[in-house]
């Protein structure tokens, strides 16, 4: 069975140019795959901006958090503490800020594992007869036979058109 | 474009490809290892069980097998938990600090103090908890309901402190890990059989994939972004156990920037003990250039002047303060039995530091081993200084009590070196010691722009 093609390009601006030409002549279904962060990628496939928003989202839950578990466990069990105020905020400072860190940190690094899919037991694309290329110094366009436009013959040749060198990924 | 040079062309120097440039960085856990490293992991494979005698040693008779007394009832035990902590501080920084300042020299030596950090924080938090005396039972630092409804005092940095090394042990793993992904998935498309299984259980199935690649790399400077003021964070807490007691010596507004200056300062003189071994036996000369060297000379150099500075002021607050006990603390340091041990580290801090202004200095690679070897030792003294020499005489004559340390005291010292060199041994075994993912796109970055 044939699980789509794989293109290997020399520079990423061909990367990227193929991936315009392809999404042009109707193209879905691919993946670019990289060893390196391509920058430009974004525009053609959708990056993900939501990240900051959702770190800061983090931060506030983590500080609400912290300042609550502070408050909540000094009013259960008051402690006179060289005379100083119940509820002395700025001594609260250090745990809220290393609380909101901390559930900034672990969140966010879930966030990302589950956007990007991970972990992730297999992919078509690794089967690939050459696939340690594109982790090393190559960029890789994955693009799927279950893509509506995709044919063995045409798509072949518009990838080599476009610069690519094209294996076909099959399973095995 | 091309004609004129990266600014930064030289940070890899010889010619390479990206094919050779990964087979040279990725030698150190291909290859058979060098003579050295086998010696390095035996070395720290035997202290390592030597410190876990004496942690049974400990756990069996009690803290009684410790030189501690009162009224210096804090002794190697907390002199060694600051030193390893601060030893920690220079991955994070360069890992962290460096990379929202766009600094293209830190790609070849993050992996390895970041590394370097997650080690030394490991050991360094052993000494709270066997120094609780009761172990068993240190569960109670966190907030959970008991029956009998007690609550961790958080208006106490010593609950501050659990909270700062838990956060700072979570940030640098994860961030050393996350680092790794990409490395990991290269290693498992190059190994084959158990080692593929273990890199690919390991990598999470990273594929390359360009999109993931955006969010992982605005989680990665994003967490950088969080890991830098932890940095400065964790040290200054670290100080406030000190500050917020009343001792003489302690109780002293400068000691956040002292501690958060001495951290700096001792983990990049230990990461210039580990990298100038290491470029050395992996033959990694163009990778880890004098160029690297030099910035970290930099960096102690400067970090190490905020150090110097403040031992000059603490003798002057304690004069000016007009406290008879400050400036008791003061002379009992310089002219009590203590002061050999204060005018060795006035010495390599303060004086031979001045030695890496010099660019001749700093381009001598054996001075600066062995200054980076020495500058571990001033900051081992200054820690003594302050833990040790500050109990040892407080406000009443008749408290007045040396210490003198046990075989036990320095059984758990070596043990915590030889543990922190095996696992590192293992680490670069395991793991790339340079991020090659990284290093390959500044070689892009600086060859091909």
């Amino acid at each position: 069975m044939l699980y789509g093609l794989m293109a290997y390009f020399d520079a990423p601006e061909k990367l990227l140019k193929a991936i315009g030409a392809l999404k042009e002549a109707g193209y879905r279904r691919m993946e670019a795959l990289t060893p390196n962060p391509v920058e430009g990628v974004e525009r053609l496939l959708g990056g993900d901006g939501r990240i900051p928003w959702v770190a800061f989202a983090l931060g506030v839950l983590g500080a609400g958090l912290a300042l609550f578990l502070q408050v909540y466990t000094t009013l259960d069990y008051p402690h006179n503490a060289g005379g100083k105020p119940l509820l002395g905020w700025p001594a609260f400072i250090p745990v809220t800020f290393e609380l909101t860190i901390l559930t900034i940190t672990v969140g966010i690094f879930l966030y990302l594992l589950y956007q990007n899919g991970l972990p992730l037991a297999d992919h078509p694309a690794v089967r690939a007869p050459s696939y340690v290329r594109v982790l090393l110094d190559e960029y890789g366009l994955f693009v799927y036979a279950s893509d509506p436009r995709f044919d063995p013959e045409a798509t072949r040749a518009l990838l080599e058109s476009l610069g690519a060198e094209v294996e076909e990924v099959r399973r095995a | 474009m091309a004609d004129k040079p990266h600014p930064d062309h030289d940070l890899i120097q010889g010619e390479w490809t990206e094919k050779t440039l990964v087979e040279k960085l990725l030698e150190p856990v291909e290859k058979p290892p060098p003579r050295p490293w086998r010696v390095v992991l035996a070395v720290g494979g035997l202290l390592t069980l030597v410190w876990l005698y004496a942690i049974f040693v400990t756990f069996v008779r009690g803290l009684g097998t410790w030189g501690i007394n009162q009224p210096v009832a804090w002794g190697f035990d907390i002199v060694h938990f600051v030193w390893w902590i601060g030893i920690g501080h220079a991955g994070t920084l360069i890992s962290a600090i460096l990379v929202l300042m766009r600094q293209n020299w830190r790609d070849s030596l993050n992996r390895v103090t970041e590394a370097m950090t997650l080690f030394a924080v490991l050991a360094a938090a052993t000494y709270p908890l066997i120094h609780m005396g009761r172990p068993q039972n240190f569960y109670w630092v966190m907030p959970y309901p008991t029956h009998m409804a007690l609550w961790p005092q958080y208006k106490s940095p010593l609950s501050w402190d659990v909270l700062a090394i838990m956060t700072y042990l979570t940030i640098s793993t994860l961030f050393l890990y996350l680092g790794l992904i990409p490395d990991l998935a290269l290693l498992r498309e190059r190994s084959q059989g158990w080692r593929r299984k273990l890199y690919g259980w390991l990598s999470l199935g990273w594929t390359g994939n360009a999109v993931h690649w955006q969010r992982y790399r605005a989680v990665y400077v994003l967490l950088a972004g969080l890991a830098t003021p932890v940095v400065i964070s964790v040290h200054s807490v670290v100080s406030m156990d000190f500050a917020y007691g009343l001792v003489p010596g302690w109780h002293l507004t400068v000691f956040p920037p002292f501690f958060a200056a001495g951290a700096i300062y001792s983990g990049f003189a230990m990461a210039l003990t580990l990298i100038i071994p290491l470029r050395k036996w992996y033959r990694l000369e163009g990778v880890i250039t004098e160029r690297h060297l030099d910035w970290m000379a930099k960096v102690t150099l400067a970090s190490g002047l905020g150090v110097a500075y403040i031992y000059l002021l603490e003798i002057f607050i304690a004069w000016y303060s007009g406290e008879p006990y400050e400036w008791g603390q003061q002379l009992w340091r310089m002219t009590g039995p203590y002061a050999p041990y204060y005018w060795a580290m006035m010495l390599i801090n303060v004086v031979l530091l001045q030695t890496l202004w010099f660019p001749r200095f700093r381009k001598n690679l054996t001075w600066l081993f062995i200054f980076s070897i020495l500058a571990n030792v001033g900051m081992w003294l200054e820690r003594f200084v302050i833990v040790v020499i500050s109990l040892s005489k407080d406000f009443l004559p008749g408290n007045a009590h040396l210490y003198y340390p046990t075989w036990v005291d320095w059984a758990l010292y070596l043990g915590t070196i030889g543990f922190f060199l095996f696992g590192l041994a293992l680490f670069i075994r395991i793991f790339p010691p340079i991020a090659v993912a990284e290093m390959v796109h500044l070689f892009h970055k600086l060859r091909k722009h």
